[in-house]
């Protein structure tokens, strides 16, 4: 069995780093959120989807130009990328400003239940538009980057087969990797940085010293949702085809991550993402083979269900959180 | 101009304290729309306006047993009698049966998150228990796994299997609400929302390597229930099952509320850390909140199954509980009048006025008035509908319909009447006040 497992290893491994890259940077967006509002944004997943759907809309409408036959298609992914992400950043902060601002002084879990009612909004928004532009709601974009590339990881070790990926692979993780690098920066080196860690600190003591509580958390906002939605560009390369519904459980699973390296923490979220993808794509691949056909693929979202209730559980301050005290 | 409305006010005025009057006009307004739709045979307004009736009974003077009397006349003797003249009686009575069976739902997640203030998001996993734990049984599908009993079983056992599903569903909200103990807030709300999403993909899923649930292909020709040689099958038999489990439910929540466990609930609800020092245990309190709703819930889904005589695990997703959760607010959370008018508004939304709208559009469409894109029908919009609902209730008026109401004792009396005599008498003095709080405080 173990043999069977280390077969299939760098395949895994590949797979599970394209879809833990895109966790991560959709968990970084819960985790920014929760860390300055202590509010799980439902709607965030919706938004990956949004940004997915703009995307390739201007992927479609760029194509029906004829300027993708003619552009570098780097540049054509970057123009995509720019705009979709400026778009959701802005649907974000719009979010912010209409269904959450209001409650700020409520209680926690009203906020949170606008925050689904949210999440359905622009799921049916978005099925909406598509349905009456296109006459169905699950679209495929132009296919781009699908050259397939062949890793000779058994010259590395005889146990391991073959593994290939889409050239789309590199993009995913190289885009995902500058953007969580240029926000890292921006949140630990430069002003606005500082201000919206001051206010995820103390949010009153913070206002005291002259920082605009309400800019920042619109920024924040801004910057989570458009990170959002540029990953959900990238998963529309990647995957090809998405639909309305693809926001909500890719959320929940990129919320696992957020909360699986600790939520408010950047870097866990990064790392909780990358962590998860590699785990779910693992269990997609042997859970058949451990458990003698007991459980298949189908049960891969179930166990990445089961570690976010674990992780909830028994350490709910996450990998890398820590723990705080609760007084009446 | 102003002399009429001076006018109008001095009758509502006189009309507001004035029972007899009230009764009157109730009663013209019942036999009006009763007698609207008898003679209409089929008129979805005529159905509406004399379901409304019990609303405006709401708000009456009338004393509580004479509320309780009118209610049950019209449910029982004038829905039925003046539905069954149109062709339309039986979806009437699938509407009325299905407002029962959300309404007792609903009832159920209250108390989970309304009084014990649990935000639950995965509550249809109850309805699916108790709606798998029927049909397995009375299908021939328990008999790939039990090597003893024939089935499927007979009709006479379903009342024994409301009590089952109940149970079962029970069992399976302890099971869940072990969680309880350690998380809270908006991280129990994610909880149970994967425990229901997980349960539905397990029922979608457990037809290997024992086949339990049938996939996703279902369970299908559930028995229907059989009660003295009468069979069930129509949904105007099971109107009046959904309306015996729904009124016992509604006496034992009303019953609970005030008691001494649900006090428990509210004060939970209000700061668990504070009502944990004032000696409430908080682990039984929450349990004790999430087996009640459960069970609710696993009664109504044995219902539902037979009703539907077909289960699959489409019936249970997210979408369900989120309505339950719409269904909640929009009453009033923590009201048990309010969370009735919620679910019997959202449930005739869902199931009648969407498709009727979507009807007349298309009807519309068709004679070329308006064209409408098929994407906007009515029936597809759910989504944006349930959404839209929850902003604006959240938003606006958090504390829903009707507001949860507490009862405000009168210390001078309870004092005084320490007497048999005097308690009768404390009892009139109970008086409801409306809620000061604009929000029902869920989280600290």
């Amino acid at each position: 069995m173990l043999a069977e497992i280390l077969h299939t290893l760098p395949q895994v491994l590949i797979d599970g780093l394209a879809l833990g890259a895109i966790y991560a940077i959709v968990a970084l967006g819960y985790t920014m959120v929760y860390g300055i509002l202590e509010l799980i944004n439902f709607a965030h997943g919706e938004i990956f989807m949004t940004g997915a759907f703009i995307g390739t809309a201007i992927l479609i409408t760029l194509t029906g130009l004829g300027w993708i036959a003619v552009m570098p298609a780097l540049l054509a992914l970057l123009l995509v990328l720019v705009i979709t992400s400026v778009l959701t950043g802005f649907i974000g902060m719009g979010i912010e400003r209409i269904a959450y601002r209001p409650l700020r002084k409520a209680p926690k879990l009203i906020t949170l239940i606008t925050a689904i009612g949210v999440s359905f909004l622009l799921q049916d928004l978005v099925r909406f538009i598509t349905e009456v532009k296109r006459g169905n709601y699950i679209l495929t974009g132009p296919s781009m980057f699908t050259d397939r590339v062949e890793v000779k990881t058994s010259s590395v070790l005889s146990v391991f087969n073959d593994a290939s990926f889409k050239e789309s692979f590199i993009i995913v993780f190289v885009v995902a990797a500058i953007m969580m690098i240029t926000l890292d920066f921006f949140i630990n080196k430069t002003k606005w940085g500082t201000a919206m860690r001051a206010v995820a600190q103390d949010r009153d003591t913070s206002a005291l010293m002259g920082v605009n509580v309400n800019k920042v958390i619109g920024l924040v906002f801004f910057l989570g949702s458009a990170l959002g939605g540029a990953t959900g560009v990238l998963f529309a390369i990647q995957y090809g085809t998405i639909d309305p519904y693809i926001g909500f459980i890719l959320g929940l699973k990129a919320f696992t991550a957020a909360v699986l390296g600790g939520i408010g923490n950047i870097r866990g979220a990064m790392f909780g993402g990358i962590l998860l993808g590699v785990l779910e794509m693992f269990a997609s691949a042997n859970l058949t083979l451990m458990t003698n056909g007991v459980f298949g693929a189908e049960y891969k979202d179930v166990f990445a269900f089961a570690i976010l209730i674990l992780v909830l559980l028994f350490k709910p301050e996450g990998i890398f959180g820590k723990v705080v005290m609760e007084k009446v | 101009m102003k002399k009429y409305i001076d006018l109008m006010k001095s009758y509502t005025d006189k009309v507001k304290d004035n029972k007899l009057a009230q009764g009157i006009l109730l009663g013209t307004y019942i036999l009006v729309t009763t007698l609207s739709l008898y003679l209409s045979g089929k008129s979805v307004i005529a159905f509406l306006l004399l379901l409304a009736s019990l609303l405006l009974l709401h708000f009456t003077k009338l004393g509580r047993n004479t509320k309780w009397g009118i209610a049950a006349l019209v449910l029982v003797v004038l829905l039925p009698l003046s539905a069954s003249q149109g062709d339309a009686y039986q979806s009437y009575m699938e509407v009325g049966t299905l407002v029962g069976i959300y309404v007792a739902m609903a009832l159920g997640l209250n108390i989970v998150v309304g009084l014990a203030g649990l935000l639950d998001l995965g509550f249809v996993a109850f309805f699916a228990v108790g709606a798998y734990t029927y049909s397995i049984f009375a299908t021939p599908q328990a008999a790939n796994f039990l090597s003893f009993g024939t089935f499927p079983l007979g009709g006479e056992y379903f009342w024994v299997f409301i009590l089952i599903g109940g149970f079962v569903a029970a069992i399976f909200g302890i099971l869940l609400g072990i969680p309880v103990l350690r998380v809270k807030g908006d991280y129990l709300a994610i909880v149970t929302l994967g425990f229901g999403e997980i349960i539905r993909i397990v029922f979608n899923n457990l037809d290997r390597p024992i086949n339990i649930t049938n996939g996703a292909m279902g369970l299908s020709s559930i028995t229907p229930p059989k009660l003295f040689g009468l069979t069930f099958t129509f949904p105007s038999q099971f109107y009046y099952i959904a309306l015996v489990i729904l009124v016992l439910t509604i006496f034992v929540v009303r019953r609970l509320e005030y008691s001494k466990i649900g006090r428990a609930w509210k004060a939970v609800r209000e700061n668990d850390i504070a009502a944990q020092s004032m000696g409430i245990h908080l682990v039984r309190t929450k349990l004790t909140a999430f087996a009640i709703g459960a069970s609710f819930s696993g009664m109504m889904g044995v219902v539902f199954a037979a009703k539907q005589t077909f289960v699959d695990p489409t019936s249970f997703t997210l979408l369900e509980s989120i309505t339950i959760l719409v269904m909640v607010l929009l009453g009033g959370m923590g009201s048990v009048p309010g969370v009735i008018l919620g679910a019997a508004i959202m449930t005739i939304l869902n199931m009648q006025v969407l498709t009727e709208l979507t009807n007349w559009l298309n009807q519309l469409s068709l004679n070329n008035v308006i064209s409408i894109p098929d994407a906007l029908s009515p029936a597809k919009m759910q989504r944006f509908i349930f959404g839209a609902i929850l902003i604006l209730f959240a938003l606006y008026r958090p504390q829903g319909l009707i507001p949860a109401k507490n009862p405000i004792f009168n210390a001078a009396k309870l004092k005084n009447g320490s007497t048999p005599k005097g308690q009768e008498k404390q009892k009139q003095e109970v008086s409801l006040k409306k809620e000061s709080a604009s929000y029902v405080n869920l989280d600290s």
